[in-house]
């Protein structure tokens, strides 16, 4: 993510397009760059997805909070709040993940421009990628001024590893299911019904890798295993949605 | 053309099913602990394994679909999915009964097969609304076929998954059947076959009942094309747009302002 949003899109365009000779026509990084750069602006000018996100995560703890009739939370308790949190605000960026694209011509376009495909699997990716890091910057400092019990500084090298995989993860397959609801008469009941299920190994691995770091005054470190888990589940679902995304791009 | 063999294959299906439930009730010895109660491992199990099959099979079936653009593939997989939802929800009906009877709830999350059942059957529930809300057939199919690949990829991954997150709480006595006493394996074994041959008639008849009904439905389209071909403006039309949308018996007369729009219309294909 940080490779494309801290460069001037303009110059990486046309500096990849000179400094690599090797590639005729239009090359897939030059492809994902353009419509990453493409999508985070569009982002940036409408505030469609990550101001609502970080606003439900909010809203979201205020909930548990007086649901859970709790002051603060820790160990299982915390991660859980915490994952189930962040997964349902990444939901609501899915939905609105290719939202613009189905409505406004977006894939029409980019169908008729020469360029593989798979780009446009590997730019909404990294840009869910980039929303879900936004995102979790604001909400889990929340999290822990609101709701964690113990401080999170010892926690935050482990949270830090478990985050990056797990958001991985639910891009991937955010991606992939926000392309197949988009197309569907009742998108909006769609892609939650169809993220949820597909994200619960994720919750598994993530929520017991960060568990023992949310414990008492010592923290431990995640389970290699968990993370382990979450970055087998990671690879293999990126190679599923690489193989099928492109059957969804054609009309 | 899917109705061959289909008399041989639910005379094999009675066969296996009447043998089935003979050798559970009359063969297979009493297990020490659970008692009578044990013997609906021989239909749960069963249930189980083939419809998780089922799911991994449309997703195979899928992946021939997107291969070949057959629609043929995308409607056999179809059925295998549909079935295997059907065969799913008895699974957990099922299951849900013995767990009742042996550990006292309805429910245990300790049972990690039984709750990677469950989220493999709610993503799988969720084929029919996706595959029906998509209008265009094509799209429909296609779509679809992707649904199937990436829910057969996930059925193995999820199980895996939610094992280890359960340590072995419950001693795994019925795991496999290599540590099944004889007559027990014997019984179990005679019932998997029953219930996969049960799968396989009964999606071939799923098959073979909608493959008539819309061979029905196109050769009423076709009379009624004809009618009103003869007629010049004759009440009956018949519009190719959209045929799955339209229920067998509807193909009727028409309001006679599109009666009059449409009627005398030459039909591709048919003069």
């Amino acid at each position: 993510m940080s490779a494309a949003t801290d460069t001037s899109p303009a110059s990486a365009v046309a500096r990849d397009a000179g400094a690599h000779p090797r590639r005729e026509g239009t090359g897939l990084w030059t492809t994902v760059r353009a419509l990453l750069r493409k999508e985070l602006l569009v982002e940036l000018r409408t505030l469609e997805s990550v101001p609502g996100m970080s606003l439900f995560a909010l809203s979201t703890f205020v909930v548990f909070h007086f649901a859970l009739n709790r002051g603060s939370v820790e160990g299982d308790l915390a991660a859980g709040i915490l994952w189930v949190t962040l997964l349902f605000a990444a939901i609501l960026g899915v939905n609105r993940l290719f939202v613009a694209d189905a409505e406004q011509g977006g894939f029409d376009g980019f169908l008729l421009a020469p360029v593989d495909r798979s780009a446009m699997l590997f730019a909404k990716a990294l840009t869910l990628l980039a929303y879900l890091v936004v995102l979790e910057l604001i909400a889990v400092p929340a999290f822990s001024i609101l709701l964690l019990g113990p401080p999170i500084g010892p926690a935050l090298g482990g949270l830090v590893a478990t985050l990056a995989l797990a958001d991985i993860g639910v891009a991937v397959i955010g991606t992939l299911v926000g392309a197949l609801a988009v197309q569907t008469r009742a998108r909006d009941l769609l892609g939650p019904l169809l993220a949820l299920p597909l994200f619960v190994p994720i919750v598994i691995g993530a929520a017991r890798a960060t568990e023992p770091l949310l414990v008492g005054a010592h923290t431990g470190t995640p389970g290699a295993r968990w993370l382990a888990t979450l970055g087998v589940y990671d690879l293999l679902f990126g190679l599923i949605a690489y193989a099928l995304f492109d059957f969804l791009l054609e009309d | 053309m899917y109705g061959k063999g289909l008399r041989a294959l639910s005379i094999s299906t009675v066969v296996a099913m009447t043998a089935a439930l003979t050798l559970v009730f009359f063969y297979a010895p009493l297990e020490a602990e659970q008692g009578f109660l044990q013997k609906i491992f021989y239909v749960h199990v069963p249930l189980a394994i083939v419809s998780l099959c089922g799911f991994v099979l449309g997703g195979l079936l899928a992946i021939a679909h997107l291969r070949t653009r057959d629609p043929r593939w995308d409607f056999r997989s179809y059925v295998a999915i549909h079935m295997s939802l059907i065969f799913g929800l008895a699974t957990l009906i099922t299951g849900s009964i013995w767990a009742k009877g042996s550990w006292g709830h309805w429910w245990v999350w300790d049972e990690p097969t039984l709750v990677s059942f469950l989220i493999v059957f709610l993503l799988y529930a969720t084929y029919q609304p996706l595959r029906f809300a998509i209008e265009d057939p094509e799209r429909q199919a296609r779509y679809a076929s992707v649904f199937a690949v990436t829910a057969g990829a996930f059925v193995p991954l999820n199980f895996i998954a939610v094992r280890m997150s359960t340590a072995f709480l419950h001693p795994r006595v019925l795991g496999s059947t290599s540590n099944l006493p004889g007559p027990m394996a014997l019984t179990f074994l005679i019932s998997l076959i029953a219930i996969a041959l049960l799968y396989a008639t009964l999606c071939k008849y799923e098959l073979t009942a909608k493959h008539t009904r819309a061979q029905v439905r196109a050769l009423r389209r076709r009379l009624a094309g004809e009618e009103s071909g003869r007629a010049g403006e004759g009440g009956r039309t018949s519009r190719s747009a959209a045929p799955s949308a339209l229920p067998a018996g509807s193909v009727g007369p028409r309001p006679a302002g599109q009666a009059a729009r449409t009627a005398g219309y030459p039909i591709k294909g048919h003069t």
